[in-house]
């Protein structure tokens, strides 16, 4: 059916170069091809550092800063793009090529209102006045099912929520109706429930004004849905092509397939303790507040047991980390207990003996603000060990040693690196092997593969099972993501509005029947499988739509 | 709206304590002042009793936390107290020369702010280029040579060797107003030159810091031409780091003017602080000081206001 319609984009042998050091140029991407016909989806997938967004911003001409266009030719309807005067480029931009980013909240202006910001490009372009591009805005809106459609462009971005802002921007895109938009990856930051929203809503506006479109994402799943074509990508190459299905089902290479088995990985779920076991941590009816006003927590209970681990799953503001805060003692509660080992544990953190501080410790969701760069990966995990066990001189570097071992980084490589010389997952090894150095009994792990790329989080998935094995630990796994949930988890904490809706072992948890908010939690996590989210809407109509919403 | 209302009472409150710790160090400061007024003022011949009856007379015989609040008290009142060389009520001795000296900072301001800003923008959008280079060779230089010297060559060059400005800036109450723009042409430029590079280096540190921001590559992808990106999307963004430079600027218009006054001949209230410094005329002293620490915490106030009134977040709550 393709072959009947006009090619809109072709690129061929695209090469771009990044400057990384004085007059030093080296190439990121290196010889790309893509040729998109109107009215054609096309996914870009492969992890970060692939080249995903470079490539997609070179389709509209555009590099950023330090990046230049270095080969090859990037056709956009007729017109070369690669070597087109900057005038002529900028009156394409926005007209027929748009752009709709990761992030909304920064990709919007803070100091404008929203329909300012949706009717400036069609301004610019001479597409009409003013009042009729802000009755289309309000029409956009309509259509991607925003609320208040009159009203809701005339606030400012920090007023609206971070999934409509993504369905604002995506109609924004669409302003001067343009042949071709680049979403480069449009739902990553958004919770599973307010994804379902966006990427129906983008689907259905690309369907509907038959706009081609790049849609450049890490999650397969996401990808299934949306592409009509799926190219994978791997260090500025290209690994392979197919239409969607075929992709799925049969990816001839091994790359393709190792990044396709990666949810598969689930370790079984271990026996629930004797109920005659003290738990590690007890958390008992806790309520907890910032302001003393309003409660964020309410009434939060559960246990954690040696050995086992404990995923705390809601969506973001539902109290997962406020409740990680109250248990290391960063924010007293209101009311309630934290017990270790039978023993209440002081409220604040200032109060609690070396020997309670050790024995709680945490691993942070962005490992490259939690290590200070300007120490050594020796430095950063002989603190602990010097500060908790007294360890100097040879013995210090001893257990450095011992602990780079456990975590599979090789001791005399890394010992005097800096942060800055490793890779992400590296980095959140270190942070890994910095909790580990206190030898607690107890890690809380707030979101520690959300940041990663799905084969890396896996590996640090497994070193964490492995070291919760040998070491006895038990862990509280704070995430959103539950197929996160499904491969580490033996039970399983439901969070909403700062309440514990639901929990259970994990095997429980994942059949029904469930809470209604654990439900649309599990829905709404896209598979594989390019009619799921058609499926899913289906069944749930408007009103599921809705409750996704709100 | 009330927020900042709230915010503003506070901060003049805060204000109000502040300038209360100034006016105590200046006292004391005064009071570490080398020598006795009453034998400066009666020379060297005078009797030991001549002395101390001019002491008494102008209080100087009471302890000193006494004569703080006795004169803290008159300020309270607007009373300043009177001039112990002239005898001239202070307020009314300040008052002319302080608006001479606001005169000559809003002159300097206007053509300063306006040009620290057109400067600042122009270098954003043609960083790097030679325009870029040269307008920051310059500012600098301006900058790094002492006011003194700037007023100095002004004069040399722009009323010496070409007679088009007056080199004294001597005025009159009833000087009409273009007459009074002409006579002060020459302060205003040094003023000008010693205070734009400071504003200009931030308004264009600002905006650039903000060019790497997903907003503005979204603009720029948008087709928004390369002005408007910087005017309309990075400049309302960068407005509170460059709102607090101008306050602290303007404020060194107001009390950074000492050396310029001198230079110019300007009857402003920096000439009258050298003045009564060396006549230890300590009532004028201490209320020039007051002024200028009210003129400091009245504009870092208002840079305050302006920065959070640029801010939406804090103008529009959710």
């Amino acid at each position: 059916m393709n072959d009947k319609k006009e090619v809109l984009l072709k690129i061929r042998d695209l090469r771009i170069e990044a400057n990384t050091d004085v007059n030093r140029w080296d190439e990121i991407v290196h010889g790309v091809d893509i040729t998109l016909h109107k009215g054609e989806v096309l996914g870009l997938i492969g992890e970060s550092g692939a080249g995903k967004s470079t490539i997609g911003l070179a389709a509209m001409g555009f590099t950023r800063d330090g990046c230049r266009i270095s080969g090859g030719t990037v056709e956009f309807d007729g017109m070369e793009l690669s070597n087109m005067p900057k005038p002529q480029l900028r009156k394409l931009r926005g007209a027929r090529i748009a752009y709709v980013a990761q992030s909304a909240a920064a990709s919007f202006n803070p100091s404008h209102r929203i329909i300012d910001q949706h009717t400036e490009s069609p301004l610019q372009h001479s597409l009409g006045t003013r009042l009729e591009n802000e009755a289309d805005a309000k029409e956009l809106y309509r259509k991607l099912q925003l609320p208040n459609p009159d009203e809701i462009g005339f606030r400012y971005p920090h007023q609206v929520s971070g999934g409509q802002l993504q369905r604002a921007m995506t109609a924004m895109a669409m302003a001067c109706r343009p042949d071709l938009i680049i979403f480069d990856e449009p739902t990553t930051a958004l919770d599973v429930t307010t994804q379902i929203e966006v990427l129906a809503a983008i689907r259905n506006i690309v369907e509907q004004f038959d706009t081609a479109a790049i849609y450049i994402t890490h999650d397969l799943a996401v990808v299934a849905q949306m592409a009509d074509t799926i190219k994978v990508l791997l260090k500025g190459n290209e690994v392979e092509e197919a239409d969607t299905q075929t992709m799925l089902d049969s990816p001839k290479d091994d790359y393709t397939k190792s990044l396709w088995s990666v949810r598969e990985f689930k370790r079984e779920q271990k026996p629930a303790p004797a109920a005659s076991d003290t738990p590690v941590v007890s958390v008992k009816n806790i309520d907890a507040s910032y302001d003393g006003q309003i409660n964020i927590l309410h009434d939060v209970s559960f246990d954690l047991h040696r050995g086992r681990t404990v995923a705390v799953v809601g969506e973001s503001g539902s109290g997962k980390s406020t409740t990680a805060r109250v248990i290391t003692g960063l924010l007293p509660p209101s009311a309630g207990t934290i017990e270790f080992n039978g023993e209440p544990l002081p409220p604040r953190h200032t109060d609690r003996s070396k020997e309670q501080l050790r024995n709680v410790q945490m691993i942070y969701q962005m490992a490259d603000t939690a290590l200070n760069p300007k120490q050594t990966i020796g430095e950063i995990i002989g603190r602990p060990a010097e500060f908790y066990e007294g360890l100097s001189g040879s013995q210090l570097r001893r257990r450095v040693n011992e602990l780079l071992d456990m975590i599979e980084l090789e001791p005399d490589t890394y010992y005097r690196r800096l942060p800055s010389e490793l890779s992400g997952g590296q980095k959140q090894r270190i942070g890994i092997a910095r909790a580990l150095a206190a030898k607690p009994e107890f890690i809380i792990c707030d979101e520690v593969t959300s940041a990663l790329d799905q084969l890396v989080a896996e590996g640090i998935l497994r070193l964490l099972d492995r070291l919760q094995s040998e070491l006895d630990l038990a862990y509280m796994f704070i995430t959103h993501d539950l197929a996160t949930v499904r491969s580490i988890a033996d039970h399983v904490v439901v969070m909403q509005y700062g309440r514990v809706v639901e929990q259970g072992p994990k095997d429980e948890m994942f059949r029904p029947p469930h809470d209604p908010y654990t439900d649309l939690l599990l829905s709404s996590v896209p598979e594989m499988d390019p009619d799921w989210l058609t499926k899913l809407l289906e069944s749930r109509g408007e009103d599921g739509l809705k409750a996704a919403g709100n | 709206m009330n927020d900042l209302v709230a915010i503003v009472v506070k901060r003049l409150g805060f204000g109000l304590v502040t300038l209360l710790a100034v006016s105590i160090i200046i006292f004391g400061a005064v009071e570490l002042l080398p020598g006795d007024l009453a034998q400066a003022v009666l020379g060297q011949g005078a009797t030991e009793e001549t002395v101390r009856e001019l002491r008494a007379q102008l209080g100087l015989d009471r302890s000193p936390p006494e004569r703080y609040l006795a004169w803290l008290g008159g300020v309270f009142q607007g009373d300043f107290g009177q001039s112990l060389a002239s005898k001239k009520d202070v307020a009314s001795l300040i008052g002319p020369r302080f608006s001479n000296t606001l005169f000559l900072a809003l002159y300097a301001a206007a053509i300063a702010v306006p040009l620290a800003m057109f400067l600042g923008i122009a270098a954003a959008l043609y960083r790097n280029s030679w325009f870029d280079r040269a307008t920051n060779v310059g500012t600098l230089t301006a900058i790094s040579s002492p006011e003194f010297f700037v007023g100095y060559i002004l004069i040399l060059f722009l009323a010496i060797k070409n007679p088009w400005f007056p080199a004294l800036s001597n005025v009159t109450p009833d000087m009409a107003f273009t007459e009074r723009l002409n006579r002060l042409f020459l302060p205003a430029m040094t003023m000008v030159l010693v205070v734009t590079a400071h504003m200009m280096r931030m308004t264009r540190a600002a905006i650039i810091n903000l060019l790497a921001s997903p907003y503005i590559e979204m603009a720029r992808l948008k087709g928004v031409p390369q002005y408007k990106v910087i005017v309309k999307h990075a400049l309302p963004n960068a407005w509170a780091p460059i709102i607090n430079v101008v306050a602290l600027n303007l404020a060194y218009l107001i009390t950074g003017v000492v050396l310029v006054e001198v230079v110019f001949v300007y009857p402003g209230i920096g000439q009258l602080l050298v003045d009564s410094v060396t006549k230890r005329d300590f009532p004028v002293v201490q209320a020039c000081c007051l002024i200028f620490a009210a003129t400091y915490i009245l504009l870092n106030l208002a840079a305050d206001v302006g920065a959070i009134v640029s801010n939406p977040r804090l103008r529009h709550r959710k």
